[in-house]
């Protein structure tokens, strides 16, 4: 029978399979964790007095409450606050009890939980990725499955290396046509919630398929599968092909000599058969697209950089949404004056991203009044981008360049959006109140938020060649 | 976990659609290490003005919200982050069920591993209780159904798993470590290890 890429990396994960009255028992061959949504999986553990089953298969990092500031000593950690500062500690401490190992603030490697999997090599087609954060969805652009998982469900992996689901459906997305010059991979992903809305992926594993997304590189389809769940979806796919294995070809965590072979004979088996059955499909046209920016309070809230922002039809969660981010419909958004410019995050914060924000500063100012932060999504981008001299093109223009870090896409570090103010972010949520209590956040690629940043109001990234 | 079979409760109306688990519960209050004591952050800058006062407006501040265990939300509750300190937070605040037209699939799966009951009904049963602030409702978990004050017994859909671990309080962990001798097995004999 044809099946769905997500079928086959399901079913070969399957332990023990689904009954009407008991979910399936599914394996996980990669556990990604961090500070945030682990400590209280610990304490269950240690209530139980149960180890981590397999810690080789566990990759650890700090990077949501982290400070991105340089970090030289334990002491450098306070600048986050009393309470994060002890988060990052505890999560050291759990990691040394349970014999794990942490790329912590002493390790070249350290950086956002979906920036390393990938860089390290450990994201490979076909694994079951999961991880305490909902972002994992990032992991599906190799062809894997990876969705978020609550800190219950950390506990139970962390002690079992399994989980307990009911299988989901799946949603065809085929996005077809070649991607017009300015348009990126984050426009055709904010289109895409747009078309079908926050919740038109609930319960469902969405799978992009179409020449606008096998023309992307591998970075541009993290940024696509990433932002999977603010659809709704449990988690994002694209089947690997050639472009897959260059990436990941002599990385540190892929199988080396005979077994990459191996490996790569298996991952080319990784995709839909002819005729399989979707639950669901959409088809949108990319060549249709243009730079997208977020005008509400959610990523389905979103509209073309010239068009006018829609007045919503009397929808009462609509006006609401337009009253807290002070914006008009009728007019676009470039209308809007900004305030703060963020580049990075696991959306948007990998070498590529970076280098496109600097292309458009080279030789250019920030607005007078605006903040621009760019923080590397791993200490990893930050030294090639440093190598590449794209720090000096940011920190010349007026930016700030930072350590690697979640920083201001959730704010829990300290680095946040004033009150009132309004940003453009490279970021996944455009949520009330996400990048700091009152902060207003417009979504976009970073060629639009570097743009906005020199312009001092929303821009149309192709207006700066 | 305690078995849960019944609440029975007025409710508490959020009309908005797509309430997010940044509002059930801010990113700055997630650097605890426990999962106790975040009811006081919950929906915190819904419930608060921005110099620290109550907002008297916002429906969960109400007098007659104060006893109320059942929330009614608008479509798509908890969708966004996969922070399971939001049914922590709503279950500290005093709050035991939420009854909506859909529920994101993260925030419902935590829910459920908390005893926090996720209740999914028809629209048409959702416009009322979103126009009927205060009902008298029940929820019956072993019949998984949610009974109207007029007595109208409506069916909700509950996975069963789900619903026998909440009549019996089982601990899921428990159930997946008794099925420790055929990972085992699986890890032996699959094709290729991660």
């Amino acid at each position: 029978m044809s099946k769905t890429l997500f079928e086959k990396v399901w079913s070969e994960h399957t332990v023990a399979e689904e009954t009407a009255d008991t979910p399936a028992v599914l394996y996980v061959d990669l556990h990604i964790i961090h500070e945030v949504t682990t400590p209280q999986a610990f304490t269950v553990l240690r209530e139980l007095a149960l180890p981590v089953r397999r810690p080789d298969l566990t990759l650890a990092t700090m990077d949501h409450s982290t400070p991105t500031t340089p970090v030289h000593s334990l002491r450098d950690i306070e600048v986050v606050g009393p309470s994060a500062a002890n988060q990052i500690r505890q999560m050291q401490k759990n990691c040394d009890e349970f014999g794990i190992d942490l790329l912590g603030f002493d390790s070249e490697l350290r950086g956002i939980v979906h920036v390393i999997g990938p860089e390290l090599g450990a994201t490979q087609p076909g694994k079951t990725i999961v991880c305490g954060d909902s972002h994992s969805s990032t992991h599906g652009a190799f062809g894997a499955l990876a969705f978020g998982i609550g800190t219950t469900e950390v506990g139970h992996v962390l002690a079992t290396q399994c989980l307990l689901q009911r299988k989901p459906k799946t949603l065809a997305v085929d996005l077809d046509g070649r991607l017009p010059s300015g348009v990126y991979a984050k426009d055709v992903i904010l289109a895409t919630i747009g078309n079908i809305g926050v919740d038109g992926g609930t319960g469902h594993v969405i799978e992009f398929r179409g020449d606008a997304i096998t023309s992307l590189d591998m970075e541009g389809r993290m940024t696509i599968c990433n932002m999977s769940i603010e659809a709704g979806a449990r988690a994002g796919m694209i089947a690997p092909d050639e472009v897959t294995f260059d990436y990941l070809h002599g990385r540190p965590r892929v199988p080396k000599g005979m077994d990459w072979d191996e490996a790569v004979k298996r991952w080319r088996q990784l995709k839909s058969d002819d005729g399989a059955h979707y639950d669901k499909s959409v088809m949108l046209d990319a060549a249709e697209l243009q730079p997208m920016v977020t005008f509400g309070t959610n990523p389905g809230m979103v509209v073309g950089i010239n068009d006018p922002v829609p007045d919503g039809g009397g929808d009462p969660s609509f006006r609401k949404a337009l009253n807290y981010m002070q914006v008009e419909s009728g007019k676009p958004m470039t209308a809007n004056a900004v305030d703060v410019v963020f580049v990075g995050s696991c959306t948007n914060g990998r070498l590529s991203d970076i280098r496109e924000a600097a292309r458009i500063l080279e030789g250019r100012q920030v607005a007078d009044g605006v903040r621009m932060l760019v923080v590397p999504g791993s200490q990893q981008v930050k030294q090639k981008a440093e190598a590449e001299g794209l720090d000096r093109v940011i920190l010349a223009a007026g930016a700030e360049w930072r350590e690697a870090g979640c920083s201001m896409c959730i704010g829990m570090n300290g680095d946040t959006v004033p009150q009132g103010k309004l940003s453009v972010s490279t970021s996944n949520r455009n949520f009330e109140g996400r990048q700091g209590v009152g902060a207003r956040t417009i979504l976009a690629s970073p060629a639009t938020a570097a743009a906005s940043a020199v312009r001092g109001r929303v821009a149309d990234p192709r207006t700066l060649s | 976990m305690k078995p849960i079979t019944r609440i029975e409760s007025r409710t508490v109306v959020l009309p908005s659609k797509d309430i997010d688990t940044d509002q059930i519960i801010a990113a700055r209050f997630l650097t605890t290490t426990s999962r106790e004591g975040l009811g006081k952050n919950a929906f915190f800058d819904l419930r608060y003005n921005r110099d620290g006062s109550e907002n008297a407006d916002f429906p969960l501040n109400r007098p007659a919200a104060k006893e109320c265990k059942i929330l009614v939300a608008g479509r798509n509750f908890g969708c966004g982050s996969s922070r399971e300190h939001a049914p922590w937070a709503l279950l500290d605040f005093g709050l035991r069920a939420v009854i909506s037209t859909e529920i994101a699939d993260i925030f419902r799966n935590n829910s459920l591993k908390n005893g926090f009951v996720p209740v999914v009904v028809d629209a048409e049963t959702h416009v009322w209780l979103l126009e009927n602030p205060g009902a008298a409702v029940i929820i019956d978990i072993p019949s998984a159904m949610l009974t109207l004050p007029d007595g109208r017994d409506i069916e909700f859909s509950i996975d069963g798993f789900a619903q026998h671990c909440l009549i019996e309080g089982i601990d899921q962990l428990g159930f997946l470590r008794n099925q420790l001798p055929v990972i085992e097995q699986y890890e032996e004999s699959r094709s290729w290890k991660p």
